[in-house]
């Protein structure tokens, strides 16, 4: 009778176990499953765009995106592309400085206490929800911009890169902490016996035993910049339009752009879903919520490239050191 | 043995996970169907333009006919129509008409046709910021602000000297995303189906558009005149260059001076079944014909036909 009862207890006891382990099991599994279903579904609903009407030049190479054009309807991203490409550049010429410059500091120079506040106030910048930066830009730096620079328009490329700036400065600190901490205190002591100072020993030891970790660091940054859509799409002023010349000085901060996100976010609730006639056919209305769907594949696989990347740096680095 | 245990195991745990999720689904249900119980609701969505006057509608239809609540939701003319091909909407508001490929469409999905209703008028208004000494545009004028092949972009050109308001030259086209139906009236109105030049601020409300225009100095923008704050001020527009102009108006839109005047529709799948019915009767009589007064737009008896 003991024995029976010892038996059972021990068998709940591993069924429990297992039902455990294998919910476990099941959660891990399903982010996997998530993203390929997600990447299917994007990809599906690109996929009649990219077969009938889809030309590389015309796609990549010309900013005309006429829609839902009465007589000529041109599916060009080269706008939004720049646009994108211009918003981050200024985000992560304004994050990275800042990022690097908290990194180090909590890392090496804070004291305990002094830490832990920089740390969760740099977390709390994480915790803004993006609409808010969005009002920012919109109500407070739109002004502003417009006072000290006379600009005829203060929703510009400047304003959405200072505030996607702001938004990645968590992300990129985080992991560039991380970076500079996994540096062997060796290091830094024999650079301290060889009689480095403070600056020297950062300078010249940690940041080039960090680099691959900072690299990273400032790849899912740049990530993070080019997937936001929120604050972009009320910041950059919405505006399909080059920032690039080949005039003097080449770049226009002040020029009002569109990003590939904001892009998809706000054309995508009124484009129409249709469905091919019998012939297979799709009717020409039909192609807009197609080509908002191959802007997603295009911001899907650039960020995808990125992460990855970001990953193998990181890899890379654990395993020079065990 | 240990192998079928483990299969027993999973096996148990999915069989309680669908319980608790079975059990989630189930409360949902419940919560959602006692608040609705009695009442009928009439679910409609379109235009942005008439999303206030929808739910001052909605809200004043509530003291009528307390049985029945309206629903209101906005998100652009063209997803009030397809929201009402798919059944998800009993009306659908619209600041254009239908287009022959969206009533041969519904024809083709729902087997009915789609009934108009003329509920409202508005004035498409053009804004300009209150600071701007701009008074009179041609509708040749805005073509050439905003058409492909316009060359006006810089406010001098129209003679108007921003330097002494200490602002940029530069004209600050203000416009819409490029599937609202007030982008497409525009577009059909005053661009002659042309298409937008590239590089114009498009906004995802008509609200948006008064706001930037609002904020910005060297703005102009195109929005439902129901719009106006006191940031910005009405543009006249004058039908031919050198004509007069005429500020949107109940006046001027009755007597067809006005050149940019729309009707805002409502449309139903067939004839509307008896409530809904009843509720665009209410809006058509006098009482919620005073609401579209009040919400700055001009009543739908005001005009002759």
């Amino acid at each position: 009778m003991k024995k029976t009862l010892k038996i059972i207890s021990k068998m709940v006891r591993s069924l429990s176990e297992r039902t455990i382990v294998s919910l476990i099991y099941l959660c891990g599994v399903s982010s996997i499953i998530f993203v390929f279903s997600i990447f299917f579904f994007v990809f599906r609903e690109g996929a009649p765009f990219l077969r009938d009407c889809f030309n590389f030049k015309d796609f990549f190479m010309s900013p005309e995106w006429f829609p839902t054009s009465v007589a000529n309807k041109r599916y060009g991203i080269l706008a939004p592309l720049a646009g994108t490409l211009s918003v981050t550049l200024i985000a992560m010429l304004i994050a990275v400085p800042f990022s690097l410059g908290t990194a180090i500091f909590i890392a090496e120079f804070c004291g305990k206490k002094t830490r832990e506040t920089v740390k969760i106030v740099v977390e709390l910048l994480a915790a803004i929800p993006s609409v808010v930066w969005g009002f920012i830009g919109l109500m407070v730096m739109n002004p502003l911009i417009v006072r000290f620079t006379g600009a005829p328009i203060g929703l510009n490329a400047l304003n959405a890169g200072i505030i996607v700036g702001l938004m990645s400065v968590p992300i990129i600190t985080s992991i560039a902490e991380d970076a500079i901490r996994a540096v062997p205190d060796t290091y830094i002591e024999a650079a301290e016996a060889l009689g480095a100072t403070r600056w020297q020993t950062i300078y010249k030891v940690i940041l080039p035993a960090a680099k691959n970790g900072l690299l990273a660091a400032v790849l899912l940054g740049v990530g993070r910049a080019i997937g936001e859509t929120m604050a972009t799409l009320m910041a950059t002023g919405h505006s399909i339009n080059i920032p690039f010349t080949n005039v003097f000085p080449y770049f226009h901060p002040l020029d009002s752009v569109r990003t590939l996100t904001a892009t998809i976010a706000a054309e995508m609730g009124e484009a129409p879903r249709l469905a091919p006639d019998l012939a297979g056919n799709f009717p020409p209305e039909a192609r807009h919520y197609q080509a908002l769907f191959v802007i997603g594949i295009l911001l899907f696989i650039i960020t995808f490239i990125i992460n990855i990347t970001a990953d193998l740096i990181v890899k890379g680095i654990k395993q020079k050191k065990t | 043995m240990k192998n079928i245990s483990g299969s027993k195991g999973s096996k148990g745990a999915l069989a309680y996970f669908a319980v608790i999720i079975s059990g989630l689904m189930l409360a949902g249900c419940g919560g959602t169907k006692q608040s609705h119980e009695s009442k009928l609701v009439i679910a409609t969505s379109g235009s942005d333009t008439m999303v206030n006057l929808a739910q001052m509608w909605a809200e004043a239809y509530l003291q009528v006919n307390s049985n029945v609540i309206i629903e209101v939701a906005g998100g652009g003319t063209s997803v009030g129509i397809r929201d009402l091909s798919q059944g998800v909407v009993t009306i659908a508001n619209a600041s254009r008409e239908m287009e022959a490929s969206e009533i041969e469409q519904i024809k083709q999905k729902t087997g009915k046709t789609p009934v108009e209703f003329i509920v409202a008028y508005d004035a498409l208004a053009v804004y300009a910021n209150k600071n701007n000494p701009v008074d009179t545009l041609a509708l040749s004028d805005l073509a050439g602000i905003y058409a492909e092949d316009g060359q006006i972009d810089k406010w001098s050109l129209l003679g108007i000297n921003m330097q002494a308001l200490g602002a940029n030259d530069e004209i600050v086209r203000v416009s819409r995303q490029n599937s609202s139906g007030t982008y497409a009236y525009f577009r059909e109105k005053v661009l002659l189906k042309k298409d937008f030049k590239m590089g114009s601020n498009d906004m995802s409300g008509s609200k948006d558009v008064v706001e930037l225009v609002g904020k910005t100095v060297g703005a102009i923008g195109y929005s439902g005149m129901g719009y106006h704050t006191d940031a910005v001020k009405f543009v006249k527009i004058a039908g031919q260059k050198g004509e007069p102009g005429f500020e949107p108006s109940i006046e001027n839109v009755t007597t067809k001076k006005y050149p940019l005047a729309r009707s805002l529709l409502m449309f139903t799948l067939g004839e509307p079944d008896p409530a809904t019915k009843a509720y665009i009767d209410w809006i058509l009589s006098p009482a919620g014909q005073e609401i579209v007064k009040q919400t700055g737009y001009i009543p739908a008896n005001a005009v002759t036909k």
